[in-house]
């Protein structure tokens, strides 16, 4: 039954990315502009010239044929060359992938475990004044806009206190005496956008967590679990947690997928060198092939974390297995 | 001595519309393997009642009085700690099994097992084994030990609450509609099952149900609760047979009996009483057949019958003629 369950949701995730290919390819063909005026730079070419880079880049062949070009490409990792860069697509987004997972793992992590314990605490303590101020914490959190939290961070703590960098991963023009102190570089870097980013994710978390946790205890299990004499501690840690906690993996699970396209508030603000970064400089520019390589990541991790998802949901709820 | 005592209980509800008078005034007592059922329409206060026993009430349900007595043991005055230690160990319940009583997420096995390892000196092995041998007492297959609830029929779930409330060998059970939502085959097998193992195990049983019809062969006494008062109690035959109050004989006319001529069963008319503002005098004279004015102005006390009858009514077996 299981393995059952875990091959029918690779399948559905193929077929998913099937449709992804084919979408990214028509919606590049539809927008505006005329690749050939992009590669030629050059309004003056001759004719001749025009039509060796058409040949060149298969523009001559029919859109079926061009497809199967980029699908044969696709599977070899090529994904074309970036008109801003002139370097492959490939080589350009995988040099930015660390930079923000590093970045986005760290405000999932910390906002993770400090959204569910707030969530946890609120639940567990409804009305009480810690219940109110994470609540109001939550709600002002969740609904500021990432950009302007950003702004204002940078103000208070690089700004007036002159804590942290405003931007960037490393101090530019510096060399470091030992990877310790590269280290140490890079971790003052991080400290604001990894608040930024977590402050607003703690916000959703824990206003998730809270709601969901109190629709469990009220549950008639919770009353059996309560009539067989536990503790609050072991109530909450072996009833209403595992069941509280499978909407939240479902949550985090698609937050970790859309976190590396939706950080591009947060990298173009810190000028944080991620692919966030890179894919608003490839829109300013309409670097088409550097666009559709970024979206195919995306698109293909939002679908890897939602396989993520389903298969941990299986794992810990078992009516969902068969 | 008792095994149970319920003494002048009042359990309210403090919401925002008022006060909720859910239990009011309510004794009762309960001997050794003695079996009661408690019995009324939705929202009359038995579910409450029971629930203050083992003091599991929500926040907003508060003990305004009286006592409850558990051997020698105060109940209503223990601390939160406390009170833990008698629960399931000395009072365990059966919930509405069909339902969501159990986690959705956790083996039966180990939900029968874990209250063995609270409260007993066990290994987790040996609470397992007991869990399986607690599965053979109920006839269910103990290989089914190691399922979810959502893999098991109503009936095997009732089985199965049975089985976990019975894990640390309780004083008194309390079913809380054990019987509810299952088809009526099914709920014969769980009351005689239930009768038999109250039997052997020599445990008091409270069963709680709006359906008179089935306490019949289960129970030794009956209370009949209507809007948070106890209106009648007795022995099964004493209500059966020799009931005196109105509402306890609407109750009856309201199932069909095969003993009786074919006819239609009356239902009770209009709707139970809001307990926030109950009605004045005795509670049931708004819908009562022979309610007089005294009705409506004084509340009747508990008349006397004999053997332990006794009934709440100005005007105890009008229906009679």
């Amino acid at each position: 039954m299981k393995r059952q369950y875990l091959a029918k949701k690779i399948i559905q995730s193929l077929v998913t990315i099937f449709f992804v290919l084919v979408f990214n390819y028509i919606l590049f063909r539809v927008m505006p502009g005329n690749p050939l005026a992009m590669i030629m730079r050059n309004p003056r070419a001759s004719q001749e010239a025009i039509e060796r880079t058409r040949e060149l880049f298969g523009l001559n062949q029919s859109w079926v044929v061009q497809f199967w070009i980029y699908l044969k490409h696709l599977f070899t990792g090529d994904l074309g060359i970036s008109f801003l860069y002139r370097q492959p697509v490939t080589e350009i987004i995988v040099a930015r992938i660390i930079p923000t997972v590093l970045m986005v793992g760290l405000a999932q992590i910390l906002a993770i475990i400090v959204g569910v314990f707030l969530g946890v605490i609120s639940a567990w303590k409804r009305g009480s004044r810690v219940d109110v101020a994470a609540l109001g914490f939550s709600l002002v959190t969740y609904s500021m806009p990432t950009f302007w939290l950003g702004i204002i961070l940078i103000f208070v703590f690089s700004v007036s206190l002159r804590w942290f960098p405003t931007s960037g991963m490393l101090t530019p023009g510096q060399s470091f005496s030992s990877t310790f102190a590269m280290v140490r570089d890079a971790a003052r870097h991080l400290v604001l956008p990894v608040l930024t980013l977590s402050l607003v994710l703690i916000g959703e978390y824990t206003l998730t967590m809270r709601n969901t946790l109190l629709d469990v205890l009220t549950e008639d299990y919770m009353t059996t679990a309560k009539a067989k004499g536990f503790d609050d501690n072991y109530l909450i840690k072996k009833h209403a947690l595992p069941n509280a906690m499978l909407p939240m993996i479902t949550l985090i699970a698609i937050n970790l997928g859309l976190v590396i396209g939706g950080t591009i508030q947060v990298e173009t603000i810190f000028s944080w060198p991620g692919l966030g970064r890179l894919m608003f400089d490839a829109l300013k520019a309409r670097d088409y092939p550097l666009l559709q390589g970024i979206f195919l990541l995306i698109t293909l991790s939002v679908i890897v974390a939602n396989l993520i998802a389903d298969v941990t949901y299986g794992y810990f709820d078992p009516r969902v297995r068969e | 001595m008792k095994l149970l005592r319920v003494e002048n209980l009042k359990t309210y509800f403090h919401i925002s519309e008022g006060i909720v008078k859910a239990v009011d005034d309510v004794s009762f007592s309960l001997d050794d393997g003695q079996c009661l059922g408690l019995v009324g329409e939705s929202g009359c206060g038995k579910t409450t009642t029971a629930l203050s026993i083992n003091r599991l009430l929500p926040p907003e349900g508060i003990i305004e009085g009286g006592e409850i007595y558990l051997e020698s043991v105060k109940l209503t005055v223990l601390s939160d700690v406390e009170i833990r230690k008698h629960r399931w160990k000395d009072v365990s319940m059966v919930f509405q099994g069909a339902m969501n009583a159990m986690n959705p997420v956790m083996k039966i096995g180990e939900q029968i097992a874990e209250a063995v390892v609270w409260h007993q000196q066990v290994t987790h092995q040996q609470a397992w084994n007991r869990a399986k041998e607690l599965f053979e007492l109920v006839e269910l297959e103990p290989g089914r030990i190691g399922g979810y609830p959502h893999e098991f029929s109503g009936g095997m779930k009732q089985r199965a609450m049975i089985a976990m409330a019975l894990a640390c060998d309780p004083k008194l059970v309390i079913g809380d509609e054990p019987t509810t939502a299952l088809d009526v085959m099914v709920q014969a097998q769980i009351l005689n099952l239930l009768d038999r193992l109250r039997k052997t195990l020599k445990m008091g049983l409270i069963i709680i149900t709006h359906d008179l019809s089935i306490l019949g062969e289960t129970c030794d006494r009956i209370a009949v609760m209507y809007a948070g008062k106890i209106v009648e109690i007795g022995s099964t035959e004493d209500v059966y047979d020799r009931h005196m109050h109105p509402y306890t004989h609407r109750l009856l006319m309201g199932f069909p009996n095969i003993h009786r001529p074919k006819l239609m069963p009356e239902p009770i008319p209009g709707s139970p009483p809001d307990l926030i503002r109950p009605p004045s005098g005795c509670r049931f004279h708004p819908r009562c057949d022979y309610a007089q004015e005294i009705c409506q102005e004084q509340e009747p006390g508990m008349t006397t019958a004999g053997n332990g009858h006794s009934y709440a009514c100005h005007f105890g077996g009008a229906f009679n003629g």
